[in-house]
């Protein structure tokens, strides 16, 4: 408790510098004490948060639910494969692609929201899935009859990022020290998504992110207040899946290979779940909930076999198979236990509370 | 007889029907600039049916509405807020789960523009726009008298203290007429008599009120003129003590052998 008082009374860049260190030097500690898989692991908790944090978006501001959205990371993770890859023998720089993916990802937001608009709900719930499917058909698909997606056999060979000239998929030497290709990765994703929760932290602070909520709290009362609800649940969309395509674009890069199966409704599934179990809307706790559920399924898969193996000196269970079984449970009790999500924003809790 | 002004907002010949039942009929009023204007009628008269009409939430079928000298869009309320008519509900709807003073200032968002570019960016025009959203908000909330109450979430407030934040909300969109769908319904004595002292106010401060109410003693206290709806056609139209006279509102009242 006085620590933690102590601590609030660190001035703020400060303790801002303090946090930095800490972020800079966690892929090192993570590779020293637990290896390089839970480094990768790393890198990918950060494309869920990206991916979390523009979900949030739609579902956590303006209350849209979107089970489709793993199609706008489909979209930008295709958009990178194709621009950046011996497929077409394009080699664009990644600052040109990114935002094309982003761009592209945009449009299929917008594509998508405006016949939606009427819908709420379980029937927007619906058409959504359906969307996302889509997506992950097409790209199936579209290897006949003109070869765009490579089909099934998915796109290989994509470019690392180049920055400055040097590709992250290499390890960097700066002043005789070693800096591994995941670290430079995790560096790289920790920045955009770093940016990705500025822009959502200042979005939800300004008059769109009201007019965002007063749209979830109570459609014809916003548009009573003349809220033009139509452009504003489409702005919804669009961000939520800019968001959605650069991490997408980041996905391929990072893989050098995708594949539809990438974007399978489980993963949309997922990335709700990331959603909902960290405190929709209430950013800090979207963030937990992305990192949580990207490590809790990973620990789970590595954990439970050695723990067996311990208690009952042999492996009685597939830990594949239990992994997925511990996770539903986890699910399951979190909603139980914290309803509004792991971390909710303060004001909600309290109001759960004080009921 | 000097000529009158241009009223403020006039409907002509509104028509509304549902499948095969007539809510509205031919209706025709005018609001002058500055006055209260009542709208009365017995249960299912079709008063909030015209409110709904007249903000846009329903479309209408015949007829047309001139407001502020130009035409009143049909079916598109953000409009017609943007255009200046400002309204609240039978059954309160605020956002529940803001606090009082972010309701008001979502009514502010049609008066103010700042995109997403400036909103991310947070330029120095975001800034200043956002600092002067909030500080009429807070001036709203301090002129229907419920300054206290600015960080309390909406759902928490007393029940007459909602009906205050919807037409503190209301005027944050700047309206030239306030619509009020009963604001009394379910309020206590002492309730509606700071209700009715908040919308004389209203009045002496230049806004044109258009009340829709069951509370008669209200209604009469206060308006200026009134209209009376009956099967949705409307039947009187005129200042309270001739309203109370009048025989087709006494029918529509009390039956045909009161």
């Amino acid at each position: 408790m006085s620590a933690a008082m102590s601590f609030t009374r660190v001035p703020r860049k400060v303790q801002l510098v303090l946090a930095a260190m800490a972020l800079a030097a966690l892929p090192f500690m993570v590779s020293a004490g637990l290896g390089n898989t839970w480094l990768r692991v790393l890198d990918f908790a950060l494309l869920y948060v990206m991916l979390a944090l523009g979900l949030n978006i739609v579902v956590g501001f303006a209350g849209l639910l979107d089970l489709g959205y793993i199609a706008f990371y489909a979209v930008g993770a295709y958009v990178y494969a194709l621009l950046a890859s011996p497929h077409f023998g394009l080699h664009w720089p990644v600052w040109a692609i990114l935002p094309v993916g982003a761009l592209a990802a945009c449009g299929f937001g917008v594509v998508l929201g405006a016949p939606t608009l009427r819908l709420r709900g379980d029937y927007l719930a619906i058409v959504t899935l359906g969307f996302g499917e889509i997506v992950r058909i097409f790209m199936n698909n579209l290897n006949a009859p003109v070869n765009i997606t490579n089909g099934p056999k998915g796109i290989a060979g994509i470019d690392p990022i180049h920055i400055g000239g040097h590709a992250l998929s290499q390890p960097l030497e700066i002043f005789g020290v070693t800096i591994p290709a995941l670290v430079l990765n995790y560096y790289f994703f920790l920045a955009l998504a770093l940016l990705v929760m500025l822009a959502g932290l200042r979005l939800h602070d300004s008059r769109i992110g009201r007019a965002w909520a007063a749209i979830r709290e109570d459609e014809m009362a916003a548009k009573a207040c003349g809220i033009n609800t139509r452009n504003v649940k489409l702005l919804a969309f669009a961000m939520g899946a800019s968001f959605g395509g650069l991490a997408g674009g980041l996905f391929a890069s990072f893989q050098a290979f995708v594949s539809p199966e990438s974007f399978s409704l489980m993963e949309s599934i997922m990335v709700l779940c990331m959603v909902v179990l960290g405190g929709m809307g209430h950013i800090p706790g979207i963030i937990l909930g992305a990192l949580v559920l990207t490590v809790l399924p990973e620990a789970f898969r590595h954990g439970a076999g050695p723990v067996q193996q311990a208690v009952f000196g042999q492996v009685l269970v597939d830990p594949e198979n239990l992994r997925m079984l511990l996770f539903g449970m986890a699910l399951v009790v979190v909603m139980l236990y914290r309803p509004s999500g792991l971390w909710p924003d303060p004001r909600h809790r309290q109001e759960f509370n004080s009921r | 007889m000097t000529a009158l002004p241009p009223p403020l907002l006039e409907a002509r010949n509104i028509g509304k029907r549902f499948g095969g039942v007539r809510a509205l009929q031919d209706v025709s009023l005018s609001i002058r600039r500055g006055e209260i204007y009542g709208l009365i009628g017995p249960n299912g008269a079709g008063k909030t049916t015209f409110f709904n009409v007249l903000t846009g939430l329903y479309t209408r079928d015949e007829g047309e509405v001139i407001f502020a000298g130009a035409p009143l869009p049909s079916g598109e309320p953000h409009r017609v807020a943007q255009a200046g008519i400002a309204r609240t509900f039978q059954n309160i709807r605020l956002f529940a789960n803001m606090s009082a003073r972010e309701n008001v200032m979502v009514g502010r968002h049609a008066r103010s523009k700042v995109g997403v570019a400036g909103a991310v960016m947070r330029s120095r025009a975001q800034r200043a726009e956002e600092a002067a959203i909030r500080q009429r908000a807070d001036e709203l909330l301090a002129y229907v008298g419920i300054a206290a109450r600015a960080d309390d979430l909406a759902k928490n407030l007393s029940y007459g203290d909602q009906r205050r934040l919807e037409i503190a909300r209301a005027l944050a969109t700047e309206p030239q007429l306030l619509a009020l769908d009963e604001p009394a319904a379910g309020m206590n004595a002492t309730e509606t008599g700071t209700l009715r002292s908040l919308i004389a106010r209203l009045r002496d401060d230049g806004f044109t009120v258009l009340l829709i109410e069951h509370d008669i003693q209200l209604v009469m206290g206060l308006c200026d003129r009134i209209a009376v709806l009956d099967y949705g056609q409307k039947i009187a139209d005129d200042v309270p003590a001739a309203v109370q006279r009048n025989p087709k509102v006494i029918e529509a009242y009390l039956g045909a052998d009161a």
